[in-house]
């Protein structure tokens, strides 16, 4: 079933849901990384509730013009149009009232969201009695998806895409530097304008299909998940656009595949699913990772010091330190140093003196800021200033019983 | 209008809306001024899955289980989007979109997957109450007010609200001086021994309580507007906390107030036959409230010099 699904062999409707989920999660993906890199992931939010208002007045007025209200452009222009204005209204808060952005985000998003429901409540006293599809607009409803709706969605991510790349340059140096941006003469704040109305795009063309209060997660998810992969901007983009659209894709099938699976939900916890094995399996920023190096320092530290305490004849009390060097072949249980283990401690001895004197001559302060304890002296110095330390040291002294 | 048709029908939405208004915007107000205005957003989206999952765990819609699978889900989400936040290096406000929007679609999944036809559990009353139904059927007027026997019929979620309202001021009253320092000066407050983390913590999971309780009555999308619009209209008007904590409350009040009985009458006296939806027009009046502070309040411009624009 799920195969059939994945392989869009589940008629008509499955397979429109499949391609709009797939776009609609590249463009999301692509258009919030530079959200996410700008440091404003949760503007998203505020935009996608002040859809509501624009949904209830552009059926209204489609009613009042005696259309049908639930055409699907209509809709989507007029949830653009209270989206947009709500945008400005929260860049007019953040920019000429003492308000942090994330207080004009939540009165934004709550106070616009207030007036939509309200909005409904007086389409449903209206009694046109066709509102019914409205409400989907709150958690998207992919059931009656016609072939209109879905070309509106594919040109309308499209379209968002294109824009994306073409301005993708500015909006980069935006995110990364705005100071540096506005004095290479960039408009910062126009950028800023065009990547939340590229945001409010992606927005309306998601209404249909997750709704407007998880299309924020389809925003937000797939760049966090690829920032754990790589440093670069233009790699984070291609990355979350490809977790974005593998997402939709993917929860598009699956929630054909059986029933009572909401596309939209199931789209966000595939997408959280990707972030969760992004966080615990990256390879540098991962959870996994971490704990290696750590692990891996660990292992070293102890090697180091009990390799310093056998060559000065100390007994090593610690059992995780015994272990590791009987483990390497450098003690016995005993915790005696078998041969190899007395050359290498001979020399962790002659490495710690060697840079003591390092660290003791003014010449040598660079290479000494480099001394943390572990690192071998033969990756910072070369065999001939390694040589002229020994000369100062002397040749083998006595070893103590 | 009279009293027999005002106590019982009106007078227990507005006293419940207006505690619950009060109760989220007392420690909306720090949270404002913390720049933690969206953990009342967080909050309200994850209450969803934790009122689901208490309904699966019980099987009956009964208030105790519900608010306490609703405040589990606060603080879930509170300790996972710490965690995302560190072990992630993840900018806070995408940690918080991270989890939240998780929980709410785990949250739908589930009550899409649960058969839920025969109680009253969906989606829509959750994000919109039902502050309208929260009727005093016992009341005959304003005496019924003093009468126990009629008092016994009391919607239960006034006594709740009402007692999420005094702890919620008690928390605040206890703890001002240390809040009051540690939201201005964190450093400051560390040295003089308040122990900051802890008390953040409180704050949140305060917060929290009071976007249960409220839930409870009222919807989520109040819980987010009175923990944001009146403490930021508020502080247009002040540079002092007790005084915009004052503002806040008579804020709060007012959308409360305003908004109950726009979306009652104001249909009415326009011509409309029915009512619309309480808590949108609440929030809507707290909106309104705050874009005229925005606009005018003495002290809206960041460098907080009243009169410069």
């Amino acid at each position: 079933m799920l195969w059939d699904a994945l392989t869009l062999q589940l008629g008509y409707n499955a397979t429109l849901v499949a391609i709009g989920a797939t776009l609609l999660g590249i463009s999301a993906g692509v258009t919030g990384t530079f959200l996410f890199l700008r440091k404003r992931a949760l503007v998203s939010d505020a935009i996608s509730h002040a859809t509501l208002p624009g949904v209830c007045l552009g059926f209204m007025v489609l009613v009042a013009l005696g259309g049908d209200g639930r055409n699907l452009i209509g809709l989507l222009a007029g949830s653009a149009v209270s989206a947009w204005i709500g945008l400005l209204c929260m860049n007019w808060l953040t920019r000429h009232t003492r308000l942090a952005e994330d207080a004009a985000i939540g009165a934004i998003l709550s106070v616009f969201f207030g007036l939509g429901i309200v909005l409904l409540t007086v389409i449903q006293t209206m009694g046109v009695g066709r509102q019914a599809g409205l409400e989907g607009f709150l958690l998207g409803s992919t059931a009656g998806m016609l072939w209109a709706d879905a070309l509106v969605i594919a040109i309308g991510g499209a379209a968002t895409l294109l824009l994306v790349m073409i301005i993708r340059r500015p909006m980069t140096m935006v995110a990364f530097d705005p100071e540096y941006a506005a004095a290479r003469g960039l408009p910062v704040h126009r950028i800023d304008l065009a990547m939340m109305g590229l945001v409010m795009a992606v927005t309306v063309v998601g209404l249909k299909i997750v709704g407007l209060i998880l299309i924020v997660a389809l925003l937000i998810i797939p760049p966090v998940t690829a920032r754990f992969w790589t440093d670069r901007s233009d790699r984070v983009v291609l990355l979350a656009g490809l977790a974005g659209g593998l997402a939709g894709y993917l929860g598009a099938a699956m929630s054909a595949s059986a029933p009572n699976l909401p596309t939209g939900p199931i789209i966000v916890l595939v997408s959280f699913g990707f972030f969760a094995l992004s966080l615990l399996l990256a390879p540098v920023r991962g959870v996994l990772a971490a704990v290696l190096r750590h692990l891996r320092f660990q292992r070293r530290v102890h090697i180091r010091q009990g390799l310093l305490a056998l060559a000065q004849g100390q007994k090593i009390y610690e059992p995780l330190t015994l272990r590791l060097l009987r483990r390497a072949g450098l003690a016995r249980a005993d915790g005696v140093a078998t041969e190899t283990g007395k050359a290498r401690a001979a020399k962790a001895l002659r490495d710690e003196r060697r840079w003591e004197i390092v660290r003791a001559d003014q010449m040598h302060e660079a290479t000494a800021a480099l001394y943390d304890g572990l690192r071998d002296i033969e990756t910072v110095l070369t065999q001939d200033q390694i040589a002229e330390i020994d000369r100062q040291i002397g040749g083998p002294q006595e070893v103590p019983a | 209008m009279s009293g027999e048709e005002f106590v019982p029908l009106s007078l227990t939405p507005l006293l419940i809306g207006t505690f619950a208004a009060i109760a989220c915007a007392l420690p909306g107000n720090f949270l404002v001024l913390r720049k933690q205005a969206l953990i009342g957003d967080a909050i309200s989206h994850v209450v969803l899955p934790g009122i689901v999952v208490a309904f699966l765990l019980t099987g009956t819609i009964s208030t105790w289980p519900m608010m306490l699978g609703a405040a589990g889900a606060a603080v879930v989400a509170v300790v996972l989007i710490e965690a995302v936040r560190r072990l992630g290096q993840i900018e806070a406000g995408a940690a918080m979109g991270v989890v939240f929007t998780t929980m709410f679609a785990a949250g739908v999944l589930l009550l899409e997957q649960t058969d839920t036809s025969t109680v009253h559990l969906d989606v829509e009353h959750a994000l919109y109450g039902n502050l309208e139904s929260l009727i005093w059927l016992d009341a005959v007027g304003w005496s019924s007010v003093l009468d126990p026997v009629a008092l016994a019929g009391l919607p239960p979620e006034l006594p709740r609200i009402a007692l999420t309202l005094l702890g919620v001021s008690v928390f605040v009253w206890l703890f001002w001086r240390p809040l009051k320092i540690s939201t201005f000066d964190e450093g400051f407050a560390r040295t003089i021994g308040v122990r900051t983390g802890v008390l953040g913590m409180a704050l949140v999971i305060t917060a929290a309580i009071a976007a249960v309780a409220a839930f409870d009555a009222v919807g989520s999308i109040i819980v987010i507007a009175m923990f944001i619009c009146p403490p930021a209209a508020a502080r247009m008007m002040t540079n002092r906390l007790e005084t915009q904590i004052a503002w806040s409350i008579i804020f709060a009040i007012l959308s409360a107030v305003s908004g109950y009985v726009l979306a009652g009458y104001g249909p009415l006296w326009l011509g409309a036959a029915d009512a619309v939806s309480a808590a949108g027009m609440i929030a809507t009046m707290s909106g309104l409230i705050l874009a005229l502070t925005a606009l005018w309040g003495p002290c809206r411009t960041r460098a907080g010099a009243p009169g410069t624009a």
